[in-house]
């Protein structure tokens, strides 16, 4: 045997669970799903197929529909809310501060609980009934008004707040890790011209940010479209359907209403948004790392 | 006060921009703490406590019931026997799903970096595209496919699932880890005479220990916190406790439990939490080397 | 005589991308072989190919007699040295050492004894229990050559051994490689970017570019009679002064004519009978001289426009017509700038060099 293919055979047959898993699972499963998409699948797989009828059967659904409202807002402004306040944190821990680690480490716990414990301890939170509302009422500021988690125009704000409170850790630890990693001289020349701190951070710091700041909110907006715990936790898609989410819509429809075509055409509609959502992100990275000149 | 004749260090001195960063600093860490300090005094009340609305108070008196019914009282449903139950079924499945996922990812990261076999670019791709998908689309073909093999259900089914939506991320971070490392390690290794198994367990792997313990930690609190995938292919008996703790709080039957229902919250973010605390630096680790993929 | 190592019609390419293109080149026992060149040149591919840790497209490698083109690098008889020393970093010295051994089941105490003479030759006796990160960099390094001498082979090979180390340990271990070199008497290929390396080290440089070797001679041979262009200006520092101009067969011989200098070349050796046309005069900074005038050698007249000391010796930069050539004196000689020179050039040790960039 020729010696390449022979050394390496160990290295294929070591890679060969994770072929399986890649095939066999990630494509064979998206693949079957979306064929269900298209047939008249409810309980059972059928295949009888109706071509794009589950698709307008989805999107003539108020429900669906108030879903991807509902994840766009969520997801804008979860997405701008951590790394917005993610950056501030990690631009004020780089002021070598005292007791920074201790305040890392109290910035970044959150992302170490699960979405479920995360809306379940906003729920509390919020309860009007026991709550922070009713607790700045008795100090008696009677009109004061938090209800958002029972408020259907709130509902999904307190969603944000709540992921906020979870994500922003996360934009923290990689903006600092990137200031982090800036050259110490360029600070030094600032300091020099006499550039005032905050402009240094606007103008020279953030840029260098862009590419971790970039991979920050492509990961938690991936998040944004995988929503679902966090909302069966803390509101179940309530009140009404002010919180409902594409994830969750699918689910409800794939286990609890036995609407197979219905949730699968949701799902593949679910995964042409991510690729919408990624597709753009990866070009601008391939267009980054080309050679030069290589037009 | 100051001196006319500068000499010596420049005193120091308190400016309104180092006051409006610390009290910038406070107040956010009062945001992020509140939830926590809540969560805690809330389950060491009493329920007449609670329902004075006085959520930030501290309690008149250390009250531990509400732990112990969390822990083997509780009711979901109808049944009340705690989140015991789910704590030792996310025990049952996240050491497992760790290990293996792990284990495979440290190969396939090291095969993919080092030894580049056939089409290992197009697997990685097939993995990376694979780790950005929804579940939703792979879930109820999943379920299918396992039940045919008599895994649905089943302690063995779900780890097996974690082990195969886990190998994205895993695989990642130990071909990030694997390119960093000097090709020539591998090639004088191979003038020593070793082979693909034995330069991983011997060279490659006791190296990687550091990068082990960061990729384990960020799966155990990943797979421990998981709840899609638990729900829908752990099956009845094996719940894990992320699950079992939202039918604690949302499905129950009569007046909600407030306190019993934090004790239940914390002790389910009690393990990760204590992965967090005690491990504080290479956990961050972890996290930064997953989030800067590209 | 056998060739300890060779190399014949050697072709390595990436698909369309060709690295090095029918490659051959003999390589004789107790022979330092040292492969120089710019990044890129392929020397490196070329040294990895010998050991087998690069795949080839065609041709065959030979190692003392045997044909090991399709050879695993272990049963090639060769030991290896890496730039980066590439030793393993969880293992102790004497771990490191007896790895490549243990793989190949070797008894325990053959593999001791071997461990002892290697550790004794390189002075690692006492660093046999450390880890590498608890090592100096000409430490590793000791023990990277180290774990190619306990192989007890024929032929080692190095990939930039000396590069990642400071100025003055290079100069140290260039030193102990040579007297290795010396008292093992093993053939030693030898990949370097370092022009200083390559000429003190060699019994012969293989100079390539492109995958292509430019010039396979003797040190002396190469700085003095360079084959090419390239191989004149990519060794020597300062680099080699390159007049353009043309050769002109006169009554009383040929000449080199450039920009008001006309140089008689009867004291130059051609490598065949000269004809006129376009060429290149190139020469030494150390083959001008002040005093050379005096001498009755052709003058550059030129004015001076920075001088560098370098201690024994000190480089001197003058313009003459548009071009800046140098010139290298004692150390003492007092020049200041702007002073008008007029040194002379001994034909007898410049190079010639025809339109196609080869020696004339």
């Amino acid at each position: 045997m020729h010696p390449k293919r022979k050394r390496n055979l160990a290295a294929t047959v070591a890679l060969l669970p994770t072929w399986f898993a890649a095939i066999v699972v990630y494509i064979g499963t998206m693949v079957w799903s979306i064929r269900l998409s298209f047939t008249d699948s409810t309980l059972f797989p059928s295949s009888n197929y109706v071509g794009f009828a589950q698709y307008a059967k989805l999107f003539s659904s108020s429900k669906w529909i108030a879903s991807l409202q509902n994840v766009l807002v969520f997801g804008v402004l979860y997405v701008a809310g951590c790394l917005a306040l993610g950056f501030l944190l990690a631009a004020a821990l780089d002021r070598k501060v005292r007791f920074e680690s201790a305040f890392r480490t109290i910035f970044l716990y959150p992302y170490a609980m699960s979405f479920v414990v995360t809306g379940l301890i906003w729920q509390w939170m919020l309860n009007p009934t026991f709550g922070i509302q009713a607790s700045i009422r008795s100090l008696g500021w009677e009109s004061f008004v938090f209800d958002w988690v029972v408020n259907r125009d709130m509902a999904i704000y307190a969603l944000v707040l709540a992921g906020v409170w979870q994500g922003a850790g996360l934009v923290m630890v990689i903006a600092l890790a990137g200031m982090r990693g800036i050259e110490g001289e360029q600070w030094k020349a600032a300091q020099i011209d006499g550039i005032p701190v905050w402009r240094i951070y606007v103008s020279i710091i953030l840029p260098q940010l862009g590419p971790a700041l970039a991979a920050a909110g492509m990961l938690l907006a991936m998040g944004v479209i995988k929503t679902y715990d966090i909302v069966v936790a803390m509101t179940n898609g309530g009140p009404g359907s002010s919180t409902e989410v594409p994830a969750k819509f699918i689910m409800d429809n794939l286990f609890g209403r036995q609407n197979l075509g219905l949730a699968t055409a949701g799902a593949t509609v679910l995964v042409l948004g991510v690729i919408a959502a990624v597709a753009p992100f990866r070009y601008a990275m391939h267009m980054r790392n080309r050679p030069r000149g290589a037009a | 006060m100051a001196s006319p004749h500068p000499n010596g260090p420049r005193p120091a001195r308190l400016t309104a921009g180092s006051i409006g960063l610390y009290a910038f600093l406070v107040v956010a860490a009062l945001f992020f703490l509140l939830p926590l300090y809540t969560m805690v005094v809330t389950s060491l009340k009493t329920m007449d406590e609670i329902r004075l609305g006085q959520i930030f108070a501290l309690p008149a008196t250390l009250d531990f019931s509400a732990w112990a019914t969390a822990w083997s009282g509780a009711c979901m449903g109808t049944v009340c026997v705690g989140i015991r139950a789910g704590f030792w079924n996310s025990v049952a499945i996240t050491v497992p799903s760790v290990a293996l996922s792990v284990f495979i990812g440290a190969i396939n990261g090291y095969a993919l970096s080092l030894w580049r076999p056939r089409g290992s670019s197009l697997l990685f791709g097939l993995l990376m595209a694979g780790g950005l998908i929804p579940y939703q689309i792979f879930l109820y073909p999943m379920v299918r496919a396992m039940a045919n093999i008599n895994l649905y259900n089943s302690v063995p089914g779900i780890v097996l699932v974690h082990v195969i939506f886990g190998l994205p991320l895993v695989t990642l971070l130990f071909r990030n880890y694997f390119v960093s490392v000097p090709e020539e390690l591998c090639k004088a290794a191979r003038v020593d005479g070793a082979g693909f198994w034995r330069i991983f367990f011997e060279i490659m792997l006791p190296m990687a220990v550091p990068m082990v313990v960061v990729v384990s930690m960020l799966q155990f609190t990943g797979i421990w916190n998981d709840f899609l995938l638990g729900l829908v292919f752990a099956g009845r008996d094996n719940l894990p406790m992320t699950v079992q703790l939202n039918n604690i709080v949302n499905t129950t039957m009569g007046e909600r439990t407030y306190n019993v229902n934090m004790a239940a919250t914390i002790l389910t973010a009690l393990v990760p939490l204590a992965i967090y605390f005690l491990s504080g630096r290479w956990f961050v680790r972890g996290i930064a080397a997953g989030a800067v993929k590209g | 005589m056998q060739s300890a190592v060779s190399v014949k019609d050697l072709k390595i390419a990436y698909g369309d991308h060709t690295v090095i293109e029918k490659l051959s080149i003999d390589i004789a026992p107790r022979e330092f072989l040292v492969l120089l060149g710019p990044s890129g040149c392929g020397k490196s591919t070329l040294l990895n190919a010998i050991a087998g840790l690069q795949d080839i497209t065609s041709g065959e490698v030979w190692i003392s007699g045997k044909n090991v083109t399709w050879e695993e690098p272990k049963d090639r008889g060769i030991g290896m040295v890496f730039q980066s020393y590439a030793l393993y970093p969880r293992m102790t010295v004497r771990k490191n050492l007896s790895f490549g051994l243990r793989v190949a089941g070797l008894p325990k105490a053959e593999i001791e004894a071997r461990i002892g003479r290697t550790a004794a030759l390189l002075q690692l006796d006492k660093l046999l229990d450390r880890r590498p990160a608890e090592l100096s960099g000409g430490q590793r390094q000791r023990v990277a050559i180290g774990r190619a001498l306990v192989r007890q082979v024929d032929v080692f090979l190095f990939d930039e051994p000396l590069s990642n180390l400071d100025a003055k340990l290079r100069n140290e271990l260039r030193v102990e490689i040579k007297k290795l070199h010396q008292s093992l008497g093993n053939t030693m290929i030898y990949v370097t970017h370092d022009q200083v390396e390559a000429l003190t080290l060699a019994d012969r440089i293989a100079i390539m570019k492109d995958g292509v070797i430019q010039q396979l001679a003797s040190p002396s041979e190469i700085y003095h009679r360079p084959a090419s262009l390239f191989v004149a200006g990519f060794i020597g520092a300062p680099a080699m002064n390159f007049i353009e101009g043309s050769i002109e067969l006169k009554d009383d011989g040929p000449a080199f004519v450039s920009k008001g200098l006309n140089v008689d070349l009867a004291g130059y050796a051609f490598q065949a009978p000269p004809r006129g046309g376009p060429a290149t005069l190139g020469f030494r900074p150390e083959h001008i001289a002040l005093d050379g005038a005096a001498k009755g050698l052709p003058t550059l007249i030129g004015r001076v426009s920075v001088v560098e000391p370098m201690g024994a010796d000190a480089v001197v930069w003058f313009d003459w017509a548009d071009r800046s050539l140098s010139l290298r004196v004692m150390g003492d000689v007092a020049l200041q700038p702007n002073e008008d020179i007029a040194p002379g050039l001994d034909i007898a040790k410049a190079s010639l060099f025809g339109a196609d960039g080869l020696r004339l």
